[in-house]
């Protein structure tokens, strides 16, 4: 048996949770799904067929058409890559501020440490869907249903839990043998940081932004539902699916796929993210 | 430039009152409560009763209250003009006016509007009129958009629906969420614990409109037995709050799980079964408390996550909250409006926070003893 560092173990202990692998399946094949079929296919989620109203599920239309006769299945699919990308986008800008604000406040310590995580404490008082509605009106003129808004406002609220855990972290690891040692040798607090601090806080990091993800894509999914979304993303097509359900004649397509494809979703990343943090916090 | 500024400084005030130490901690916090209560007290009761109410429970305050919960309202008073502050910021930023129309206004008019609104041009202007009105009449100011109210006026039948909506909806959470966590937790690895764990985990992946719009589609369409949307008796609140309440049932059940799993490991509890007290004496009496400790202090998020989340709700369901005024308010930059429900989401969630730091320092004495 070879020697396996904390990184190696991890990997094992991931491979045998199941639901974490078919998350990480069910992850690959939807992001396949939405990156690659519409090129495969020639499928335009715009193209307008008057004709063809409220069509359901066919040969033709896998998943039906929506009240313009647009193809769902194009919809739902290049819906997917926004859904995805905002998700992405947002839990990286999230970690970045996240990991700077609370490693500098692990680093420094005293006043400046309680400068910073008095700031997040009053932030975290504020319901964070209040901000991101606010600084979504910050673009409202600029870029009316584009997705940099998105990212900047999710982001802006997400990195709040990230600093109070990268914070903890440091904290925790600043007066260890290595870091004095490093700091012996002359080593800028910068380095300290990014060298020798941070990548023993990986593993706490990479779960929390596994499990940002989905909450960043159901905020998106709020902020559509609002009417202050992303153009065309599964949060405002689980919205048009919703303005037409009745109890006569519902084109239930239209609501079931989209809600299909962001349930599956959010559940893959859920499981991963469990999966992940058991992999890599045996303890907790 | 100087909005930039007054930011910075707010922040840097809130920043420095963490280095107090704890006797003007308290002085602080009992001053800014006999302030806030007579701001609050003055109109109904008048100024010389209200500052002698204000006056007494700053006192009882400070004498009494545990220096954590000082220590937040100490926090609080600077928060709310931290709140205000940057909340007219991210409006004044944005574009668009609330006097924008289809035809542009005269020049004249717009200026005559301002006046009359108390909106001026800048910023800074604005958070002073809006300050001095709210400190000294205690007034929240006209709605702009709404033609002939007040603020007060609309938001307050909304208040008590938002209130009740997510009161029931967070009840409901703390007791489903326990419940079902603590019934999982108390057999490990069991087939009931991995049912409502994967329950759980639904409750927390799901968007709640996708879960509101199945419970509807099955208890409203389907079975007739509930109402659809709106907002008028029992029956009608059934669905809005299930859905409000069930993502965060499904967090406080995965926090008790963890809770009460950790907490029957102990060496109290071995001690407990020792003395050979029964089972349930030993969950109820000894377990219980240290393993809802992470529950309760997951509340304070809880309770702004359902306020939020009641702006989806209320849309969903067509209740007449808060939070349909918070999102027309802001898609019209109703400024005082908006300004309105910031300060009463705040505010509920402070409270809010108030009470979860009493029930902490009860659950957990050690805590008071870390602070003192």
């Amino acid at each position: 048996m070879t020697a396996a560092g904390p990184w190696g173990l991890a990997w094992r202990r991931l491979r045998r949770n199941r639901a974490a692998l078919l998350g990480a399946l069910l992850l690959l094949a939807i992001a396949g799904a939405c990156f690659l079929l519409p090129l495969g296919l020639a499928l335009d989620p715009f193209a307008t067929a008057p004709a063809l109203r409220h069509a359901p599920p066919s040969g033709a239309h896998w998943l039906g058409t929506d009240a313009l006769g647009r193809d769902l299945l194009a919809r739902v699919l290049i819906g997917g890559r926004t859904s995805l990308a905002v998700g992405l986008a947002a839990t990286l800008a999230s970690v970045a501020i996240g990991v700077v604000w609370g490693g500098a406040a692990g680093l420094l310590g005293g006043a400046a440490d309680e400068a910073l995580m008095r700031i997040v404490d009053f932030l975290y008082g504020i319901p964070y869907m209040f901000l991101v509605v606010l600084v979504m009106l910050l673009f409202a003129d600029t870029a009316r249903g584009q997705a940099l808004p998105v990212f900047v406002a999710l982001g802006l609220v997400q990195w709040l839990t990230m600093a109070r855990i990268v914070r903890g972290q440091v904290l925790a690891l600043r007066g260890s043998d290595f870091v004095l040692a490093a700091r012996a040798t002359g080593a800028s607090a910068a380095r300290i940081l990014f060298r020798h601090l941070l990548p023993n806080c990986l593993g706490p990091i990479v779960v929390y932004a596994t499990l940002t993800v989905p909450s960043v894509i159901i905020l998106e999914s709020y902020l559509s539902f609002l009417g202050l979304g992303v153009e065309l993303s599964w949060g405002q097509l689980v919205a048009e699916g919703l303005a037409v359900v009745n109890p006569i004649d519902s084109p239930w397509w239209l609501l079931a796929f989209p809600s299909g494809f962001l349930a599956t979703t959010l559940l893959a990343l859920n499981f991963l993210g469990d999966g992940l943090r058991d992999a890599l916090d045996p303890r907790g | 430039m100087t909005f930039a500024l007054l930011l910075v400084a707010a922040l840097a005030v809130i920043a420095s009152l963490a280095k107090l130490p704890l006797g003007a901690t308290r002085a602080l916090g009992a001053a800014f409560l006999a302030a806030g209560l007579f701001a609050a007290l003055r109109h109904p009761l008048g100024d010389a009763g209200g500052a002698l109410l204000a006056l007494a429970m700053g006192a009882l305050a400070h004498r009494f209250a545990p220096p954590r919960v000082l220590r937040r309202v100490a926090f609080l008073v600077p928060s709310f003009a931290l709140l205000i502050a940057v909340t007219t910021a991210l409006m004044y930023l944005a574009p668009g006016s609330p006097f924008a129309q289809e035809r542009a206004l005269a020049p004249s008019v717009e200026a005559a509007l301002r006046e009359r609104y108390g909106v001026p041009e800048n910023a800074f202007g604005f958070f002073r009129i809006y300050a001095e009105r709210l400190l000294l009449a205690g007034d929240l100011g006209p709605a702009l958009k709404v033609q002939g109210r007040t603020v007060a006026e609309l938001l307050a039948p909304a208040l008590p629906v938002s209130l009740a909506l997510g009161g029931a909806a967070l009840l409901l959470a703390l007791v489903l969420g326990v419940g079902l966590g603590v019934r999982a937790g108390l057999r490990p690895n069991s087939a009931s614990d991995y049912a409502s764990m994967g329950l759980a985990l639904f409750g927390i992946s799901l968007p709640a409109f996708v879960i509101g719009a199945g419970l509807v589609i099955v208890f409203a369409l389907r079975l007739g037995w509930l109402p659809v949307a709106g907002w008028g008796g029992p029956a009608s609140a059934v669905l809005p709050c299930v859905t409000l309440a069930l993502p965060y049932a499904a967090v406080i059940a995965r926090l008790a799980r963890a809770g009460i799993v950790e907490a029957m490991r102990q060496d109290f509890v071995r001690t407990a079964r020792a003395k050979g007290l029964p089972e349930s004496a030993v969950v109820w009496r000894h377990a219980l408390r240290p393993a809802l400790l992470p529950v309760v202090s997951y509340l304070g998020p809880a309770a702004a996550g359902i306020l939020t989340g009641s702006f989806v709700v209320e849309t969903l369901f067509g209740v007449p909250g808060m939070g349909q005024w918070f999102v027309k308010g802001a898609i019209n930059r109703d400024y005082p409006v908006v300004l309105g429900t910031a300060l009463f989401y705040f505010g509920l969630v402070s409270l809010f926070n108030l009470a979860v730091d009493l029930a902490y320092a009860w659950l957990d004495p050690r805590t008071e003893q870390e602070a003192a």
